[in-house]
């Protein structure tokens, strides 16, 4: 009996002494799980965190983006399971601001002294319906630019200076027109590699998208939505649209043999033409995007409600969207930060890459994103693009003419309703 | 006391052998199929913490939407185009390997590789070769002559293109289990078939095909409850992880019941209650077509 008698002894010691230290002090070892998509670029940034913090380890988990938010959400649902900072991308991130009851309010972290570091609407979207809750710190923003490429331009008699490209093209009309003659020259070669991709860019400029400030649907009765639709109904029946769709095979595939002559490119998608595209360095530059500015994509940074190491998982975020840190993380993968006061800094101004021809890369974006309008994203943003996108395919695909496929996205919308 | 004790161990120690399973099949397998039953009635988001009770509202909805019956329709032929040359070919290679061949082992292992190999990586592949741009079968088709085919775009062509994953992953497998049936069957009614003057093709029709009947009828149910399920192949075929890989195609041309599911439970505001309801009515179908086919199957002749 005593043989037993001291081992559960020590193991009752030992649980009671696990429970004693909830409330973690300084010099204790504290796991922080980060959960992303794609690449963040925070790798480097974890070792330069650990120096200042010794008593933090940070576990990485990436997956692809799809899979990314819809396991965030079973561990939201179910309670378990999710990292102590999870990345939340634009398009998912209005369903949760509509409903941010699973997160930590950041306002309650010490999150209030921060407001002015970033973009006022890069703010505004992390913040709940009723804005008393702040779901998440934003890390990068998507402004928009046009990357093109030279050599194909040139082939077309187009002239290949970024700034008289951008000239071609102040509205997005006069873009489907360039690419009309640009079709002419080149008759086996497309002018954008998606047709979805246009409508999406158009509708994102506008000030009111798909949804009105009441989170109220208004793919039907916002005629700028129809005018973008019909604008690139016209691209498709030009032939100008390669009809890929993004992040297939078939996409990546087509950005190294080089089929496509532009592509609306967010910062973010500048590495990804990079990777892409190895043997087209030099031949891609960047002009300014038609129809002046708006974003796509960008990210936040959120903390479930679940994870109990909210203060020190805070500090991390706090850190890691700090300019500082922003600045690294565009340098390295070509995020372009949400922190206005990098956009006099020099050193990100005057940044420009060998692949894109040198054009100023830190230039360009900080134009682009200063310039954003901020336009309010409903709910099911993400689920309203995918059933006007699936129209614009079956157009492509040459499944229903225009109006019927029109028609169809209404009846799909309205069951989103 | 002791020949007591013996007889309660003889009477009751097997259903304590066999009761883990049970336990298991019960909390993981019948809970959760009550539990589905339970939440369909539900008007359920996975992002709000309040749920209605419904009834029967979300099969009505269902019922009346017509890309529920796409979905069925796109299943059902995806389960013919891949079940049936699937079976007749396992029959085929089970009947080829059943004869004396040198490396015997070898050639039942490489049929069993395919199966071996991750779903994913599988459709990934095939994605590629079946590309619309620079997919193998499309090079290899205009070589020929041919015209190249926008395999994801069209309904017959994506549902053939999905059904050959499906055949290539299970093809082997199967063979590998009608072998395993086929060298029960006594050597001597082949013997005296050919004695006979039998034909290869009629000792397969007359003699194996009937002496494996029971192995038949339960491969063909099995591979009608997977294929009546079957999600991996037709997402990743659409790729990219946005709208079409919900959808199945631009057209839901190739959306099946499972990714009709999926694509209510993981987007359009986490309907969990609907997609339940959708699991409900799958189980239900598959019920129906595995004693439908359990029907047809049993007609072979004894």
């Amino acid at each position: 009996m005593r043989r037993l008698l001291i081992p559960l002894l020590a193991v009752g010691l030992l649980a009671s002494a696990c429970g004693g230290n909830d409330t973690p002090s300084g010099n204790e070892k504290i796991t922080l799980t980060i959960a992303g998509f794609g690449d963040f670029g925070f790798k480097p940034l974890y070792e330069e965190y650990k120096k200042t913090h010794p008593n933090i380890e940070i576990q990485e988990r990436i997956s692809d983006y799809s899979a990314h938010h819809q396991s965030l959400i079973s561990h939201l649902a179910t309670n378990s399971g999710a990292a102590d900072i999870e990345a939340i991308e634009i398009g998912y991130l209005s369903s949760f601001t509509a409903t941010p009851n699973r997160f930590h309010n950041l306002l309650d972290l010490g999150a209030k002294d921060l407001q002015s570091t970033y973009l006022p609407w890069k703010w505004e979207q992390g913040l709940s319906t009723d804005k008393k809750t702040l779901v998440g710190l934003g890390t990068d923003v998507g402004g928009m630019a046009m990357c093109y490429r030279t050599d194909l331009f040139q082939k077309a008699g187009l002239p290949t200076a970024r700034d008289e490209v951008s000239k071609l093209w102040p509205t997005w009309e006069e873009y489907v027109a360039t690419g009309k003659k640009y079709k002419a020259a080149l008759p086996d070669s497309f002018f954008m590699e998606a047709s979805g991709n246009m409508f999406r860019a158009i509708v994102e400029q506008a000030p009111q998208g798909v949804y009105d400030d009441n989170d109220k649907l208004v793919v039907e009765t916002n005629p700028l939505v129809k005018k973008a639709w019909d604008l690139t109904v016209d691209a498709i029946g030009a032939g100008l649209s390669n009809k890929l769709t993004a992040w297939t095979p078939e996409w990546t595939a087509a950005f190294g043999k080089g089929t496509f002559g532009t592509i609306v490119c967010p910062a973010w998608m500048t590495s990804y033409i990079e990777t892409n595209a190895k043997d087209a360095s030099g031949k891609w530059d960047i002009a300014a995007v038609p129809g002046g500015a708006g974003s796509m994509g960008g990210s936040h940074l959120a903390l479930p409600k679940q994870g109990k190491n909210q203060k020190e998982a805070f500090e991390l975020i706090k850190w890691l969207t700090a300019p500082e840190q922003q600045k690294k993380v565009f340098k390295a993968t070509g995020n372009f930060p949400s922190t206005p006061s990098l956009y006099t800094d020099p050193d990100l101004t005057s940044f420009s890459k060998p692949f894109f021809n040198n054009a100023p890369l830190g230039k360009i974006f900080t134009a682009s994103a200063q310039a954003v309008k901020p336009q309010h994203q409903g709910p099911k943003q993400g689920d309203v693009f995918n059933a006007i996108g699936g129209g614009l395919g079956r157009i492509e695909q040459g499944k229903q003419a225009a109006p019927e496929a029109w028609t169809q996205v209404l009846a799909d919308c309205k069951k989103l309703a | 006391m002791r020949t007591w004790l013996y007889k309660v161990d003889t009477r009751v120690s097997p259903y304590l052998y066999i009761a883990p399973f049970f336990l298991l099949f019960a909390v993981f397998g019948l809970w959760p199929l009550f539990y589905t039953a339970y939440v369909s009635l539900f008007d359920w988001s996975l992002l709000k913490d309040e749920h209605t009770f419904i009834g029967l509202q979300n099969y009505g909805e269902m019922f009346q939407d017509s890309y529920f019956w796409n979905a069925l329709f796109n299943t059902v032929s995806i389960l013919a185009l891949s079940t049936i040359p699937q079976l007749l070919l396992s029959l085929l290679l089970a009947h080829l390997i059943n004869r004396r061949l040198r490396l015997k082992t070898f050639w039942r292992l490489g049929m069993l590789l395919p199966n071996v190999t991750s779903v994913v990586a599988v459709a990934v592949i095939f994605s590629q070769l079946f590309g619309r741009d620079f997919g193998l079968i499309n090079w290899t088709l205009e070589h020929l002559g041919l015209g190249r085919v926008d395999w994801q775009a069209g309904v017959l062509s994506s549902h053939i293109a999905i059904s050959t994953m499906i055949i290539w992953q299970w093809a082997g497998y199967n063979a590998l289990i009608f072998l395993a049936a086929m060298q029960a069957v006594p050597k001597e009614l082949y013997e005296s078939a050919t004695l006979d003057g039998a034909t290869e093709f009629q000792q397969l029709r007359q003699i194996t095909i009937p002496s494996i009947r029971p192995t038949i009828i339960f491969v063909v149910m099995v591979s009608t409850i997977f294929g009546l399920q079957v999600f991996a192949q037709p997402q990743l075929f659409a790729g990219g992880g946005g709208g079409a890989a919900l959808t199945g195609g631009s057209d839901r041309q190739f959306q099946t019941l499972t990714l009709y599911l999926y694509e209510h439970g993981f987007s359009r505001g986490f309907e969990f209650g609907y997609a339940s309801s959708v699991a409900w009515v799958m189980f239900l179908v598959i019920v129906v077509f595995a004693f439908i086919n359990y029907r047809l199957v049993r007609r072979i002749k004894k």
